[in-house]
């Protein structure tokens, strides 16, 4: 049927988020025995620890460094003392054991002393950004990109536009929900931090219109700050992705292989904006964030304020424990979420949500063939063909899949959701992109090898030229030399290349 | 907890809308059951059983297809056979012999479908397919329209005298009444139109023939299920609220017809009939919702959807003005199918960020670097 909408597709998942949506979140969590840490929680590199084992540590305290490039420091989250560094089961359905620092909780959770700060607004931008990197920042919305990178990108560009993401379209997660709700005030300001350290014309915050009471208190909250306004924005999924989220705001689309700065604007999540106001204003590293632990087998679902690297049983303990046995225990929403190999796991920085999902929710079948019904098309937010992208990539034609639109896939999974032959779509096109990454880097390889091979066979080349050149002209001198018989110094060409013709090869 | 091994197969998204092919196909006949129920009081008993046969025969050759390509027989409950021979049966003629019902059933799943590789494999609509073989094949069978008997008139035949209807040559029914010969059967309007117009212009002929009321209400002769618009408008209504079709196709086709014919009926209203008598007559209806709405058969994306609807209706004006069979529903249909993958290939609908060839979309003038 006809529809209006502000964005193409998308689709109207069950919310689920009533359980949860009206509950304070729980901040007195009481801190678990042991922290685990792992070094890989941020997209990009892993972190470094700087702390040895045995070291005692305070609350805040730096633990390990940013691995270089695109990645974000570890602080603790409570004092007490590492006790080991060693492989933990990853967060991640492959259940791959995973680098991670062992926190042995001494229960008083000293803080590290942090200098006073003054007003944040009267500092200049770049030290701010680098405050937001020594904090440990990530985008707490799912792609857990480092922060200060992003803030960084955006100063190099004209932002007209800031939008604080506060979509949550993914059923069930309510912390954005809740942390709108609770602490608008804060959010607020940290929306106005990011816009003095972009130097962004303009503030909008995005909410769906499913969350009422998040958009009151905003609203409340953003009244006396001009240039800075609430937009409601329909509750659709997946209106949280950025790049729908921006068309549905400004009506704008994000060409192609190019970022939201090129167009003038740049998102963060809500949660993103509070933890970078925690850190600007209070000097607070990220290592705690809201967690919304859910699902129908969850005994008391809740928001719960939880220290990272506490482990999920822990959580789900603290929740009333497990009601019924969990068809899938997952991280994150269930539309992009993980499954977890276990419930040993911890909760890391990009932790949104633990779901114990019962058989009914997830209703898993096994895929019939197509029959070409064309949901997944008008499903589809990004307007692609997932049909026949699928139908190229199971016959390995990447290319094939590439002219349906594979490139733009944003892996939202809409296309899943809605198949009646039940076919796993987006993990078709999980795999191509893989494929295709594995392609672009080992031709990558092969042209910078071909490079190198080029480049040596040229010098090789120049080098027996100039050898010879060098050899005549000696001979010549030589030849001249005799006639006049004096002896020449040996030719400085020769011996310098030789020893680097031998390194390379 | 489950054990490892039974949580890692399990990958995003890990939630579902709950559909269901054989819900889509279910519901898809559940549209079809009050035009099918009136078929069943107009008719009566013959077409009772010639529908039974024919939706039992499609599943039984569907069954069939897939134990002799190793597949499990119980996928026959995703329905979509039922369907097809649901299909057939309402686009025959509804006192045709069993073997009409049988036989285009066989070809429907069997060419038709499993030929081609199976559910969503085929390249043409098999219920069209079969009826479209049928009606080149067995042009007396195919076009014998009876005179609309309602179940209860005394005149209709009983249970008995139906079975010898639809499994022999009618007996003593039809050979005591002379029934076939001039009693019962007659020519549709629109095959009226084709055989009378060296005699008649197309205006007199609409005049004498053409009535309002029996045109919506089904009360006319015809196909089982082609006959009553309003019946089918509810169904198609159903299908449209549950966005198990969209209104692409069926839209076009039928702004289409109507604008194509009106054009030429007001150029020369002796030789063209009018959009009215178009659009109420023969499978259009029918076939703009329910058969070329086939998922299997038709484009993907929105515009695609259009440009099948168009061609689809303007193949069958062609037909039914200027073509040698009075209706061309089911050569339009296939002669579209053919196009569906061309137009697939051609008609992507735009991505997000692209233009309509897929080229990224250029930058804004004003959005430029600072740095």
């Amino acid at each position: 049927m006809f529809r209006f909408s502000p964005i193409k597709g998308g689709i109207h998942p069950d919310s689920h988020k009533d359980h949860t949506a009206n509950r304070d979140i729980l901040t007195s969590m009481p801190i678990p025995e042991r922290l685990y840490l792992p070094l890989f929680q941020q997209a990009g590199a892993s972190a470094l620890p700087v702390v040895g084992i045995g070291d005692p540590v305070l609350k805040g305290q730096q633990i390990a460094v940013t691995g270089g490039g695109l990645s974000a420091h570890i602080h603790a989250p409570t004092s007490g003392k590492l006790i080991a560094i060693e492989d933990i089961v990853a967060p991640h359905p492959s259940g791959l054991p995973a680098p991670a620092m062992v926190l042995e909780s001494d229960g008083d959770d000293l803080p590290l002393e942090q200098p006073s700060i003054c007003n944040p607004f009267t500092r200049d931008p770049e030290e701010l950004a680098t405050e937001v990197e020594q904090a440990g920042i990530v985008g707490l919305g799912g792609a857990i990109f480092p922060s200060a990178v992003k803030l960084r990108q955006g100063r190099r560009f004209e932002i007209k536009t800031l939008i604080i993401n506060g979509g949550e379209c993914e059923p069930y997660l309510t912390t954005d929900d809740r942390l709108m709700q609770e602490r608008a005030e804060q959010i607020v300001e940290g929306a106005r931090l990011i816009q003095h350290i972009i130097e962004a014309y303009a503030v909008i915050i995005a909410v769906e219109d499913n969350k009422p009471n998040a958009i009151a208190a905003l609203k409340k909250a953003a009244a006396p700050h001009g240039k800075l306004r609430v937009a409601v924005v329909p509750s659709m999924y997946p209106m949280g992705s950025a790049k729908q989220l921006i068309q549905a705001v400004t009506g704008e689309e994000v060409p192609a292989g190019m970022r939201s700065n090129d167009v003038g604007i740049l998102v963060h999540n809500v949660a993103t904006a509070y933890a970078i106001q925690q850190a600007l204003c209070f000097k607070r590293p990220l290592t705690s964030r809201v967690v919304t632990v859910g699902g129908s087998c969850i005994a008391s679902p809740h928001n719960v304020e939880a220290l990272f690297g506490t482990p999920i049983s822990h959580l789900i303990e603290y929740c009333g424990g497990l009601k019924r046995e969990p068809a899938r225990l997952i991280m994150g929403g269930p539309m992009m979420g993980q499954t977890l190999p276990s419930i040993n796991t911890p909760v890391m920085k990009g932790t949104s949500a633990i779901l114990a999902l019962s058989p009914e929710e997830v209703n898993e079948k096994s895929p019939d063939p197509c029959i070409r019904c064309s949901r997944c098309v008008s499903a589809c937010p990004m307007g692609l063909v997932p049909l026949e992208m699928a139908k190229h990539v199971k016959a390995d034609s990447f290319d094939g899949a590439q002219t349906y639109g594979l490139r733009d896939c944003i892996l939202c999974g809409s296309c899943s959701y809605v198949c009646p032959s039940h076919i796993p779509l987006v993990n078709y096109f999980e795999y191509a992109k893989g494929e295709l990454k594995n392609q672009r880097t080992a031709a990558q390889k092969l042209a910078y090898t071909q490079q190198l091979t080029k480049a040596r066979e040229e010098r090789i080349e120049k080098e027996a030229a100039a050898k010879k050149a060098a050899k005549s002209k000696k001979r010549r001198s030589r030849d001249r030399s005799a006639s006049k018989s004096t002896p020449s110094s040996t030719p400085s060409e020769t011996s310098s290349s030789e020893p680097t013709a031998e390194n390379d090869s | 907890m489950k054990t490892t091994a039974d949580l890692l197969m399990a990958a995003a998204p890990h939630a579902h809308d709950k559909s269901s092919v054989d819900r889509i196909m279910l519901h898809v006949c559940l549209a079809l059951s009050p035009v099918t129920a009136w078929g069943f009081y107009l008719f009566g008993w013959p077409a009772i059983i010639l529908w039974t046969i024919t939706c039992l025969s499609a599943v039984a050759s569907e069954a069939f297809c897939l134990w002799l390509r190793g597949y499990k027989i119980n996928r026959v409950s995703d329905a979509s056979a039922l369907l097809t021979g649901w299909l057939l049966a309402l686009s025959l003629p509804p006192w045709a012999p069993w073997w009409i019902g049988v036989g285009g059933s066989a070809l429907a799943i069997i060419v038709g479908k499993h030929l081609y590789g199976g559910i969503g494999q085929n390249i043409f609509n098999p219920a069209m397919l079969a009826r479209v073989a049928l009606l080149v094949s067995f042009p007396v069978q195919m076009t014998t329209w009876i005179y609309v008997e309602p179940i209860s008139h005394i005149p209709a035949p009983d249970l008995v005298t139906s079975l010898s209807i639809i499994f022999s040559d009618g007996g003593e029914y039809l050979s005591s009444t002379n029934q076939l010969t001039d009693g019962v059967t007659g020519a549709t309007i629109l095959g009226e139109l084709k055989t009378a117009y060296t005699a008649h212009t197309v205006a007199e002929v609409s005049s004498t023939h053409f009535q309002w009321w029996p045109a919506l209400t089904g009360i006319t002769k015809g196909s089982m299920g082609e006959t009553s618009e309003i019946l089918i408008l509810i169904g198609a209504a159903w299908l449209l609220l549950l966005r198990i079709i969209s209104w692409h196709i069926p839209v076009s086709i039928i702004a289409t017809i109507a604008m194509i014919s009106l054009l030429f009926h007001v150029g020369d209203p002796d030789r063209y009939a009018s959009p009215i008598l178009h659009l109420t007559s023969g499978g259009l209806l029918f076939t703009a919702f329910f058969i070329a709405t086939d998922y299997v058969t038709s484009p993907s994306s929105p515009f695609g959807k259009i440009l099948f609807g168009c061609g689809t209706a303007l193949v069958m004006f062609a037909i039914r003005s200027w073509g040698g069979f009075p209706e061309g529903a089911g050569f339009a249909v296939l002669f579209m199918n053919a196009l569906t993958p061309l137009i697939d290939r051609y008609c992507k609908p735009r991505a997000y960020g692209r233009d309509f060839k897929g080229k990224a979309r250029k930058l804004l003038k004003n959005a430029r670097k600072v740095i």
